[in-house]
């Protein structure tokens, strides 16, 4: 029965990609979105089922598929395990999949391949079921492949513009960079330790007699894989060109879920990671910078969408240092509280860019408070949430970050508050842009600006709500329920709860008034001021590096794209001519041989026999002489 | 029973072979019909046959005696397929000079 029902929650989804891709255009717009979202929505309502389950007993469900691999000494199982962490991704990446699937239905009703976009979606979400389910590495590294070939489908959705199709192969290219770190992680450990399944490796692991050079490089791989799919330095450049897909696929892929593949795979193998201090620095430093140059972007992009993949980055950047720092449940409070107010965001971008006919640049916005008075309830929620006002959930996941950060490293807390303080500006400097002052966008656009219709606002609400009240999850006065909850997955030293005393207090007071001062420079310069930002070809100095992203695009091209390129070009134009050249020579003399041979044979019977004859003799002569 | 080697020498046997056999190689060579050339394979085959005899004699031993029956059979049997085969060249292009046979040409 257990068996079953695991089956169908992994399952669901998949025959829904099935369904669609053979009959989702005979099934028509209505029904293909209609099947995709049940089939997400039956996963969710099993996921539920059994994380009440566990929330009670805490104890795992691993359920045994079949045996998958046996070479000698080397067994590993297709096993699925429902413990208390792929439960939680399970709530959120089926409970948000299923809010944007019910968007999308909406979203993506004039578009002619509905039902693609839907199998894709569903395709992805089974994916990233298997990615987070999987009782081993490898079969996480199948649902890590498979999420990454569905990111690809859907930022390239649109296929018939090439920059989109540029896009996703960029996407594609560079996670394939952090997979080739990943799967070579994955060998190291399975060339150590004979096994993949979590339960055993963290038996070897924590038994102590590893070696632990070893175990430093593997962790390190897995961290690179892990900067591929979560978008960290120096990977990160693919996740702002990933906004090229639709919307819901921004909301969900880019920001909610698979960019958090790579949090989710730290804090499964939280055992490797304690013992590697070295990759623990590294893993910290990398998430500080990228939440500091990320945010620092995002301070002057116009694209509205762009503006909050780069806070994504972001804010990627903040939960991996709080990996850093070997606080994992921290990490994994702020994944949940992000998904919300994220998901809310960008669904909201979406809701505004609908109403504006695909027009994303928030220069030729504003004024749309009154229009759309749904959207911007809720985004400015959601706002209030990322930029870690009280009592909205983002401030107490992030505030909890701060905390540890200012408990482990001074600078490391400077670095974060400063990107939490970039954060609420970019935040605000948005919704000002967008919903303030008077519509700065075409007569044609002013005519036809509505509110979008229940099915988009409808996922909407239910995000803000959620970002609203997340952070009761986990409350920083001693009872935490996420903690508790999360607490048989980490070893002892995590459980040490910040005991609130008065340096706590000062940190809380400085992580507001940094976002409240965010607010208040945006709200002086972009609502007080009026200020809208410049033409693209006015911007100058600092602010046009920065607004080409440091150029950090045009740098990867010439630095690796480029010599890449003209090694190719070396290759096809002089090595492999050369190498043809010399393969078609060495044909051309057999023929040529073989022509010469065959003047022998010129059909004459008389000559035939006369050879027969002679070398008969011959053979005869030789064998008489030899045996004299 | 008397041996007749008594009264004629294994070597004259020997010469007779050899002489046989090389009649039966020019034949081969130098003849131009198909028939001759076939009858010259006859030729140097039977020769074979008789040193077999010749020597079984000798030995006194009639294994090779037996050999030449199965040997004739064989040469029975090939003679009809090769006969075959002529019947069919001469019906195909009128002719079983072997100079004309050049369709194996490389």
């Amino acid at each position: 029965m257990e068996k079953n029902l695991v089956l169908v929650l992994l399952l669901a989804p998949f025959v829904g990609f099935l369904v669609n891709v053979f009959f989702g255009k005979k099934a028509g717009k209505g029904m293909a979105g209609a099947l995709g979202t049940v089939a997400v929505a039956l996963s969710f309502v099993l996921s539920v089922y059994f994380f009440l389950q566990v929330n009670q007993t805490a104890k795992p469900i691993a359920v045994k598929l079949f045996d998958w691999i046996s070479v000698s000494n080397f067994k590993l199982d297709f096993g699925i395990l429902l413990d208390q962490l792929s439960l939680l991704w399970l709530l959120f990446v089926t409970g948000i999949g299923s809010l944007i699937h019910l968007y999308s239905i909406s979203y993506m009703h004039d578009d002619e391949n509905m039902h693609k976009f839907f199998s894709y979606l569903n395709l992805f979400v089974f994916f990233m079921i298997t990615l987070v389910v999987g009782s081993n590495i490898l079969i996480m590294f199948i649902g890590w492949e498979g999420v990454g070939l569905c990111s690809y489908l859907l930022i390239g959705f649109w296929y018939k513009n090439q920059d989109y199709n540029d896009a996703a192969k960029k996407a594609f290219i560079m996670n394939r960079i952090g997979d080739l770190g990943f799967l070579i992680g994955i060998f190291i450990l399975g060339s150590m330790f004979s096994t993949l399944d979590y339960g055993q490796l963290k038996a070897a692991i924590t038994a102590g007699n590893a070696d632990t050079a070893k175990l430093t490089v593997a962790a390190l791989c897995l961290f690179i894989g892990a900067t591929g799919k979560s978008a960290q330095l120096p990977l990160y450049t693919w996740l702002p060109d990933a906004m090229a897909g639709p919307t819901p696929v921004s909301a969900l892929i880019h920001a909610a879920t698979m960019v958090t593949a790579g949090i989710f795979m730290i804090t499964r193998l939280n055992f490797l990671f304690d013992l590697t201090p070295f990759v623990q620095n590294i893993i910290a430093i990398v998430g500080a910078v990228t939440a500091l140059v990320a945010a620092s972007i995002g301070l002057l992009q116009n694209d509205i969408k762009k503006v909050l993949a780069y806070s994504t980055v972001s804010q990627l950047g903040l939960m991996f240092l709080a990996l850093g720092l070997g606080a994992y449940n921290v990490a994994v409070f702020h994944v949940i509280t992000h998904a919300f107010f994220k998901a809310c965001l960008f669904l909201g971008s979406g809701s505004v860019i609908h109403a504006m006919h695909h027009e994303q640049d928030m220069r030729r916005m504003g004024g749309l408070r009154k229009i759309m008075p749904i959207t911007f309830m809720t985004m400015l929620i959601a706002t209030l949430a990322i930029s870690g006002i009280p009592p909205f959930s983002g401030f107490f996941s992030k505030d909890e970050i701060l905390m540890t950060a200012f408990h482990a490293n001074i600078p490391l807390w400077v670095i974060a508050s400063l990107a939490s303080i970039m954060t609420a500006f970019y935040m605000f400097r948005l919704m000002y842009l967008t919903f303030y002052k008077d519509f700065r966008g075409t007569e044609e656009q002013k005519h036809h600006l509505h509110e979008s219709p229940g099915l988009i606002t409808f996922p909407l609400i239910v995000l803000a709500i959620l970002s609203l009240v997340g952070g009761l999850i986990s409350l920083p006065f001693g009872n935490s329920w996420l903690n508790q909850y999360l607490a048989p997955l980490f070893s002892e030293a995590h459980h040490a709860e910040h005991h609130l005393g008065t340096t706590e207090y000062t940190l809380m007071a400085i992580a507001v008034a940094g976002g409240l001062i965010g607010i208040g420079l945006a709200y002086n310069k972009y609502l007080k001021g009026g200020y809208v930002p410049k033409e693209d070809q006015d911007i100058d100095g600092f602010a046009k590096t920065v607004y080409n992203k440091y150029y950090v695009d045009e740098a990867y091209m010439a630095l690796i794209v480029k010599p890449i390129n003209g090694l190719s070009n070396f290759f096809r134009e002089t090595l492999e001519p050369a190498l043809s050249r010399l393969v078609y020579g060495l044909g051309s003399l057999a023929n040529g041989l073989g022509s010469l041979g065959s003047r022998v044979q010129n059909g004459s019977i008389g000559l035939y026999l006369f050879a027969f004859v002679i070398g008969f003799s011959a053979i005869f002569i030789y064998l008489f002489l030899a045996n004299k | 029973m008397e041996n007749i080697l008594n009264h004629i020498g294994i070597e004259n046997y020997i010469f007779l072979s050899v002489i046989l056999f090389c009649i039966g190689v020019f034949g081969v060579l130098y003849r131009r019909n198909a028939i001759i050339v076939f009858m010259s394979i006859e030729i140097m085959l039977n020769a074979v046959n008789l040193l077999f005899v010749a020597f079984s004699t000798y030995h006194q031993d009639a294994e090779g005696q037996v050999f030449v029956f199965f040997s004739m059979a064989v040469a029975a049997a090939e003679v009809a397929v090769g006969l075959a085969i002529l019947v069919a060249i001469f019906r195909n292009i009128g002719s079983i000079d072997i100079a004309n046979l050049k369709n194996l040409k490389g």
